[in-house]
Protein backbone atom coordinates (compact mmCIF):
# COMPACT_ATOMS: atom_id res chain seq x y z
CA UNK A 1 0.00 0.00 0.00
CA UNK A 2 2.88 2.33 0.84
CA UNK A 3 4.32 1.75 -2.63
CA UNK A 4 1.02 2.79 -4.21
CA UNK A 5 0.92 5.96 -2.11
CA UNK A 6 4.45 6.83 -3.19
CA UNK A 7 3.60 6.28 -6.85
CA UNK A 8 0.48 8.46 -6.71
CA UNK A 9 2.30 11.19 -4.86
CA UNK A 10 5.27 11.14 -7.24
CA UNK A 11 2.75 11.67 -10.05
CA UNK A 12 1.06 14.66 -8.50
CA UNK A 13 -1.71 13.13 -6.36
CA UNK A 14 -1.63 13.85 -2.60
CA UNK A 15 -2.23 10.78 -0.42
CA UNK A 16 -2.83 9.67 3.14
CA UNK A 17 -2.09 6.12 4.27
CA UNK A 18 -4.15 4.74 7.17
CA UNK A 19 -2.50 1.78 8.85
CA UNK A 20 -1.63 -0.19 11.96
CA UNK A 21 1.86 -1.48 11.09
CA UNK A 22 3.87 1.62 11.90
CA UNK A 23 7.31 0.10 11.40
CA UNK A 24 6.50 -1.28 7.93
CA UNK A 25 4.97 1.96 6.63
CA UNK A 26 7.70 4.19 8.07
CA UNK A 27 10.44 1.82 6.89
CA UNK A 28 9.11 2.27 3.36
CA UNK A 29 8.49 5.97 3.74
CA UNK A 30 5.17 7.56 2.76
CA UNK A 31 4.16 11.21 2.40
CA UNK A 32 1.39 11.21 5.06
CA UNK A 33 0.50 8.48 7.52
CA UNK A 34 -2.32 8.18 10.07
CA UNK A 35 -1.22 5.49 12.50
CA UNK A 36 -3.62 3.72 14.86
CA UNK A 37 -2.06 1.35 17.38
CA UNK A 38 -4.70 -1.25 16.57
CA UNK A 39 -4.66 -4.85 15.34
CA UNK A 40 -4.08 -5.34 11.61
CA UNK A 41 -7.49 -5.06 9.94
CA UNK A 42 -8.87 -1.88 11.52
CA UNK A 43 -6.86 1.01 10.08
CA UNK A 44 -9.81 3.45 10.12
CA UNK A 45 -11.05 2.79 13.64
CA UNK A 46 -12.70 0.19 15.79
CA UNK A 47 -15.39 -1.83 13.95
CA UNK A 48 -18.90 -0.56 14.67
CA UNK A 49 -17.60 2.61 16.34
CA UNK A 50 -18.69 5.35 13.89
CA UNK A 51 -17.68 8.17 16.24
CA UNK A 52 -14.09 6.93 16.42
CA UNK A 53 -14.00 6.18 12.70
CA UNK A 54 -15.21 9.69 11.87
CA UNK A 55 -12.54 11.20 14.10
CA UNK A 56 -9.78 9.12 12.51
CA UNK A 57 -10.91 9.90 8.96
CA UNK A 58 -11.08 13.57 10.03
CA UNK A 59 -7.47 13.39 11.21
CA UNK A 60 -6.59 12.16 7.74
CA UNK A 61 -8.28 15.19 6.17
CA UNK A 62 -6.46 17.52 8.57
CA UNK A 63 -3.18 15.88 7.64
CA UNK A 64 -3.96 16.19 3.94
CA UNK A 65 -4.44 19.92 4.32
CA UNK A 66 -1.74 20.69 6.90
CA UNK A 67 1.25 18.39 6.33
CA UNK A 68 4.24 20.61 5.66
CA UNK A 69 6.40 17.92 4.11
CA UNK A 70 6.87 14.22 3.41
CA UNK A 71 7.14 11.52 6.05
CA UNK A 72 4.58 13.05 8.41
CA UNK A 73 2.99 10.57 10.82
CA UNK A 74 -0.05 11.40 12.94
CA UNK A 75 -0.74 9.01 15.82
CA UNK A 76 -4.43 8.66 16.68
CA UNK A 77 -5.20 9.11 20.39
CA UNK A 78 -6.92 5.75 20.98
CA UNK A 79 -6.08 2.54 22.81
CA UNK A 80 -7.45 -0.66 21.33
CA UNK A 81 -8.03 -2.16 24.77
CA UNK A 82 -7.08 -1.46 28.36
CA UNK A 83 -5.22 -4.72 28.25
CA UNK A 84 -2.46 -4.52 25.63
CA UNK A 85 -1.73 -8.24 25.72
CA UNK A 86 -3.08 -8.69 22.18
CA UNK A 87 0.22 -7.16 21.03
CA UNK A 88 2.25 -9.89 22.70
CA UNK A 89 0.33 -12.59 20.87
CA UNK A 90 0.65 -11.18 17.34
CA UNK A 91 2.44 -13.60 15.02
CA UNK A 92 3.51 -16.10 17.64
CA UNK A 93 3.61 -19.88 17.44
CA UNK A 94 0.87 -19.93 20.06
CA UNK A 95 -1.36 -17.71 17.93
CA UNK A 96 -0.41 -18.05 14.26
CA UNK A 97 -1.46 -15.34 11.87
CA UNK A 98 -3.26 -17.87 9.69
CA UNK A 99 -4.61 -21.15 10.99
CA UNK A 100 -7.29 -23.69 10.25
CA UNK A 101 -9.45 -22.79 7.29
CA UNK A 102 -7.73 -19.45 6.68
CA UNK A 103 -4.34 -21.15 6.41
CA UNK A 104 -5.76 -23.86 4.16
CA UNK A 105 -7.31 -21.21 1.89
CA UNK A 106 -4.06 -19.29 1.76
CA UNK A 107 -2.00 -22.38 0.90
CA UNK A 108 -4.54 -23.42 -1.71
CA UNK A 109 -4.45 -19.99 -3.34
CA UNK A 110 -0.66 -19.99 -3.28
CA UNK A 111 -0.47 -23.41 -4.94
CA UNK A 112 -3.07 -22.45 -7.55
CA UNK A 113 -1.23 -19.20 -8.34
CA UNK A 114 2.00 -21.13 -8.74
CA UNK A 115 0.31 -23.64 -11.05
CA UNK A 116 -1.19 -20.86 -13.14
CA UNK A 117 2.19 -19.16 -13.43
CA UNK A 118 3.78 -22.42 -14.57
CA UNK A 119 1.16 -22.77 -17.32
CA UNK A 120 1.87 -19.33 -18.68
CA UNK A 121 4.24 -19.20 -21.68
CA UNK A 122 7.63 -17.74 -20.79
CA UNK B 1 3.31 -0.62 25.88
CA UNK B 2 4.74 0.37 22.57
CA UNK B 3 3.50 -0.62 19.14
CA UNK B 4 4.10 -4.02 17.53
CA UNK B 5 7.27 -4.36 15.44
CA UNK B 6 5.87 -6.36 12.55
CA UNK B 7 9.12 -6.52 10.60
CA UNK B 8 10.85 -8.28 13.51
CA UNK B 9 7.83 -10.42 14.35
CA UNK B 10 7.36 -11.67 10.79
CA UNK B 11 11.06 -12.45 10.48
CA UNK B 12 11.03 -14.47 13.70
CA UNK B 13 7.73 -16.12 12.93
CA UNK B 14 8.58 -17.29 9.43
CA UNK B 15 12.03 -18.40 10.55
CA UNK B 16 10.32 -20.60 13.13
CA UNK B 17 8.10 -21.95 10.30
CA UNK B 18 11.20 -22.96 8.37
CA UNK B 19 11.42 -20.05 5.90
CA UNK B 20 15.06 -19.03 6.19
CA UNK B 21 15.18 -16.08 3.78
CA UNK B 22 13.58 -13.06 5.46
CA UNK B 23 11.27 -10.85 3.42
CA UNK B 24 12.97 -7.68 2.31
CA UNK B 25 10.55 -4.90 3.16
CA UNK B 26 10.51 -1.93 0.83
CA UNK B 27 12.72 0.92 1.93
CA UNK B 28 13.56 4.28 0.37
CA UNK B 29 15.62 7.20 1.58
CA UNK B 30 13.56 9.75 -0.33
CA UNK B 31 9.82 10.33 -0.01
CA UNK B 32 7.77 12.08 -2.70
CA UNK B 33 5.40 14.85 -1.68
CA UNK B 34 2.63 16.73 -3.46
CA UNK B 35 0.84 19.48 -1.52
CA UNK B 36 -2.93 19.65 -1.66
CA UNK B 37 -3.72 22.21 -4.34
CA UNK B 38 -7.39 22.97 -3.69
CA UNK B 39 -9.30 23.46 -0.45
CA UNK B 40 -10.64 20.24 1.05
CA UNK B 41 -14.19 21.42 0.45
CA UNK B 42 -13.46 21.41 -3.30
CA UNK B 43 -11.67 18.09 -3.22
CA UNK B 44 -12.87 14.74 -4.56
CA UNK B 45 -11.41 11.93 -2.48
CA UNK B 46 -10.38 8.56 -3.90
CA UNK B 47 -10.32 5.47 -1.72
CA UNK B 48 -8.10 2.38 -1.92
CA UNK B 49 -8.08 -0.66 0.35
CA UNK B 50 -6.23 -3.96 0.67
CA UNK B 51 -9.31 -5.54 2.27
CA UNK B 52 -10.22 -7.59 -0.83
CA UNK B 53 -13.71 -6.12 -0.67
CA UNK B 54 -16.46 -7.81 -2.68
CA UNK B 55 -20.21 -7.41 -3.19
CA UNK B 56 -22.54 -9.95 -1.59
CA UNK B 57 -24.38 -12.01 -4.18
CA UNK B 58 -21.93 -11.15 -6.96
CA UNK B 59 -18.97 -13.19 -8.16
CA UNK B 60 -15.84 -11.84 -6.45
CA UNK B 61 -12.73 -10.81 -8.36
CA UNK B 62 -10.29 -13.55 -9.29
CA UNK B 63 -8.07 -13.66 -6.22
CA UNK B 64 -5.44 -15.68 -8.06
CA UNK B 65 -4.91 -12.96 -10.64
CA UNK B 66 -4.20 -10.48 -7.83
CA UNK B 67 -5.03 -7.58 -10.12
CA UNK B 68 -6.39 -4.20 -9.06
CA UNK B 69 -10.17 -3.95 -9.41
CA UNK B 70 -12.69 -1.22 -8.74
CA UNK B 71 -16.24 -1.18 -7.37
CA UNK B 72 -18.77 1.68 -7.25
CA UNK B 73 -18.59 3.77 -4.08
CA UNK B 74 -22.40 4.03 -4.31
CA UNK B 75 -22.69 0.32 -3.42
CA UNK B 76 -24.63 0.10 -0.13
CA UNK B 77 -22.01 -0.65 2.50
CA UNK B 78 -24.07 -3.49 3.96
CA UNK B 79 -23.71 -5.28 0.63
CA UNK B 80 -19.91 -5.18 0.89
CA UNK B 81 -17.66 -7.59 2.75
CA UNK B 82 -13.90 -8.15 3.12
CA UNK B 83 -12.36 -11.40 1.87
CA UNK B 84 -8.79 -10.87 3.04
CA UNK B 85 -7.38 -13.77 5.04
CA UNK B 86 -4.33 -12.01 6.47
CA UNK B 87 -5.36 -9.74 9.31
CA UNK B 88 -5.37 -10.06 13.08
CA UNK B 89 -8.42 -12.32 13.33
CA UNK B 90 -7.70 -12.97 16.99
CA UNK B 91 -8.07 -9.34 18.00
CA UNK B 92 -10.43 -7.75 15.45
CA UNK B 93 -12.92 -8.51 12.68
CA UNK B 94 -13.56 -7.46 9.07
CA UNK B 95 -17.31 -7.45 9.68
CA UNK B 96 -17.53 -3.64 9.56
CA UNK B 97 -16.28 -2.51 6.15
CA UNK B 98 -16.11 1.11 7.32
CA UNK B 99 -13.20 0.18 9.58
CA UNK B 100 -11.00 -0.40 6.50
CA UNK B 101 -12.95 1.31 3.68
CA UNK B 102 -14.61 4.36 5.28
CA UNK B 103 -17.29 4.93 2.63
CA UNK B 104 -19.96 5.89 5.13
CA UNK B 105 -17.66 8.18 7.09
CA UNK B 106 -16.47 10.01 3.96
CA UNK B 107 -20.07 10.24 2.76
CA UNK B 108 -20.96 11.96 6.01
CA UNK B 109 -18.01 14.33 5.68
CA UNK B 110 -19.08 15.16 2.12
CA UNK B 111 -22.65 15.81 3.27
CA UNK B 112 -21.24 18.15 5.92
CA UNK B 113 -19.26 20.03 3.25
CA UNK B 114 -15.83 19.07 4.58
CA UNK B 115 -14.92 17.49 1.23
CA UNK B 116 -16.60 17.89 -2.16
CA UNK B 117 -17.40 14.22 -2.72
CA UNK B 118 -16.15 10.69 -3.08
CA UNK B 119 -14.80 9.28 -6.35
CA UNK B 120 -17.40 7.19 -8.21
CA UNK B 121 -15.37 4.03 -7.59
CA UNK B 122 -12.90 2.72 -5.06
CA UNK B 123 -9.95 0.43 -5.80
CA UNK B 124 -8.90 -2.83 -4.21
CA UNK B 125 -5.22 -3.69 -4.40
CA UNK B 126 -3.77 -6.97 -3.15
CA UNK B 127 -0.95 -7.07 -0.63
CA UNK B 128 1.45 -8.55 -3.16
CA UNK B 129 4.67 -10.30 -2.21
CA UNK B 130 6.15 -8.82 -5.38
CA UNK B 131 6.99 -5.16 -4.89
CA UNK B 132 7.67 -4.96 -8.61
CA UNK B 133 4.08 -5.96 -9.41
CA UNK B 134 2.75 -3.34 -7.00
CA UNK B 135 4.99 -0.61 -8.36
CA UNK B 136 4.87 -1.30 -12.09
CA UNK B 137 1.34 -2.67 -12.56
CA UNK B 138 -0.99 -1.96 -9.62
CA UNK B 139 0.04 1.59 -8.75
CA UNK B 140 -0.10 2.89 -12.37
CA UNK B 141 -3.56 1.28 -12.77
CA UNK B 142 -4.84 3.08 -9.68
CA UNK B 143 -3.25 6.36 -10.79
CA UNK B 144 -4.92 6.12 -14.21
CA UNK B 145 -8.33 5.42 -12.68
CA UNK B 146 -7.97 8.28 -10.18
CA UNK B 147 -7.10 10.65 -13.03
CA UNK B 148 -10.07 9.49 -15.07
CA UNK B 149 -12.29 10.13 -12.05
CA UNK B 150 -10.95 13.63 -11.38
CA UNK B 151 -9.70 12.68 -7.91
CA UNK B 152 -7.87 15.41 -5.97
CA UNK B 153 -6.43 13.26 -3.16
CA UNK B 154 -6.41 9.59 -2.20
CA UNK B 155 -6.93 7.76 1.09
CA UNK B 156 -5.23 4.37 1.22
CA UNK B 157 -6.37 2.01 3.95
CA UNK B 158 -3.99 -0.87 4.71
CA UNK B 159 -5.71 -3.91 6.23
Amino acid sequence: MSLVARHLEANGLPTVVFGCARDIVEHCGVPRFVFSDFPLGSPCGRPFDPVMQRAIVGLGLDLLADAAGPGTTVVTPYEWAEDASWKDRVLTREQPFLEGEAKANWLERKAAARARKAERPA
Amino acid sequence: MTYVRYIDRTREYYLSEGYTTPYRWAHFDDIPFTPLRAPLSACRIGLVTTGEVAVRGEAPADALAREVYALPTATPVEKLYGRKESYDRHATTLDDVDAYLPLTRLGELAAAGRIRDLAPRFQVVYSNYSQRATTTVDAPTILAQCREDGVGAVFLCAV
